[in-house]
């Protein structure tokens, strides 16, 4: 049987008491929470159900790289127009797509169909929609593309790649905040 | 407390927190430009087809074919937080079934550092002009505008519309022969 002194970080977690234990645990409630409020929060503002998305693929070069962060809006009220850089939602793909509008056909009642394409691809996104599908709806939008900082999301790629470089960090993450005192 | 790992932990925080305020401070030092500037654009031809467009259906469709002219000086959109323009050249015209109808025609990536004057004469569209229907034959009112897209190297992506358009129209008959 180990004994928890055999750690020298758990030595840190024999010396606390049984309220200092209670309040580390809260205290990274806390912060899991918070993160949880933040992310929500901005759902509300900005009207997308993912306000920060992480490009992943190089359709987008040279303006987006992979890794590159953006920030989206989804406002009702804001029109589709061309030139637009829009992120949306395919049926039978898990991975939302970056890409441009080349084409919109709006109606008088307001319906709007549209067809985008990535900056770096020949062609535009026909072959990329579901079998049949020919225009994007309203309804296909995750958000719109507002803001943009370089490289920040290359974390959520290099977690993605390798998951157990994503374990390593959540335990390490969780250990630090349990077992550091202010 | 002062361990090798404590030290590298603070100067990496530290070195995280100067770039976050420098690059604040460079998104600030141009979130109020207006990326604005004037645009000369004409049509040379403009002739209308009615053929199948096989990308949507089997249908005829409207199928128009313009050259045109493009000259632009955009020399000045160009500032330390501008990584690339994407220009891209929008026809939008009304129709009776549709209110709004907007078909990119031309597009062009400019980089910093690249040539920023744009002139071309008598070129194609690089995209071809289908209408979602019948309604480019005899349209009186299809309005050219040149935008460009602002990709900075952080901050907003503003969709700026050049000073200037040309409005042209379409023939009343469909053209039979061959291009």
């Amino acid at each position: 049987m180990f004994d928890v002194g055999d750690f020298q970080f758990l030595g840190e977690l024999r010396r606390m008491n049984k309220r200092q234990l209670y309040y580390q645990f809260l205290n990274f409630g806390m912060i899991v929470s918070s993160a949880l409020m933040i992310w929500k929060g901005l759902m509300v503002v900005t009207g997308s159900e993912s306000p920060i998305v992480v490009v992943l693929s190089g359709s987008m070069e040279p303006a987006f790289y992979r890794g590159d962060l953006l920030f989206l809006t989804n406002y009702e009220e804001e029109p589709v127009r061309v030139g637009e850089i829009v992120v949306f939602k395919i049926e039978g793909r898990d991975i939302p797509i970056v890409h441009r509008v080349l084409k919109v056909h709006e109606k008088e009642n307001g319906l709007v169909k549209f067809l985008t394409k990535g900056d770096n691809n020949q062609v535009d996104d026909r072959g990329l929609y579901a079998p049949g599908q020919m225009w994007l709806n309203k309804s296909d939008v995750v958000g719109r593309a507002r803001g943009y900082v370089p490289y920040v999301g290359i974390v959520t790629i290099l977690m993605n790649d390798y998951p157990k470089f994503k374990y390593a960090i959540l335990a390490l993450l969780g250990l630090f905040v349990l077992i550091h005192r202010e | 407390m002062n361990t090798f790992l404590s030290r590298a932990n603070t100067i990496f925080a530290f070195t995280l927190s100067v770039m976050a305020a420098l690059t604040f401070g460079c998104f600030l030092t141009t979130a109020f430009d207006d990326h604005l500037t004037g645009v000369t654009i004409k049509t040379a031809k403009a002739m209308v087809k009615h053929v199948p467009d096989y990308s949507t259906s089997r249908e005829k469709n409207d199928l128009g074919f313009i050259t045109f002219d493009l000259q632009a000086d955009l020399n000045s959109l160009f500032n330390w937080n501008v990584k690339q323009l994407f220009l891209y050249m929008t026809a939008e015209y009304e129709t009776k079934s549709n209110k709004v109808n907007q078909v990119v025609l031309w597009d062009k990536i400019i980089r910093r550092g690249d040539n920023a004057v744009i002139d071309y004469r008598g070129i194609n569209t690089k995209y071809y002009f289908w209408d979602d229907g019948n309604g480019l034959r005899s349209n009186s009112n299809i309005t050219l505008t040149l935008a460009w897209n602002v990709i900075p190297n952080a901050g907003t992506l503003p969709k700026v519309r050049g000073i200037g358009s040309h409005q042209f129209e379409f023939p009343s008959d469909y053209a039979n022969h061959k291009l």
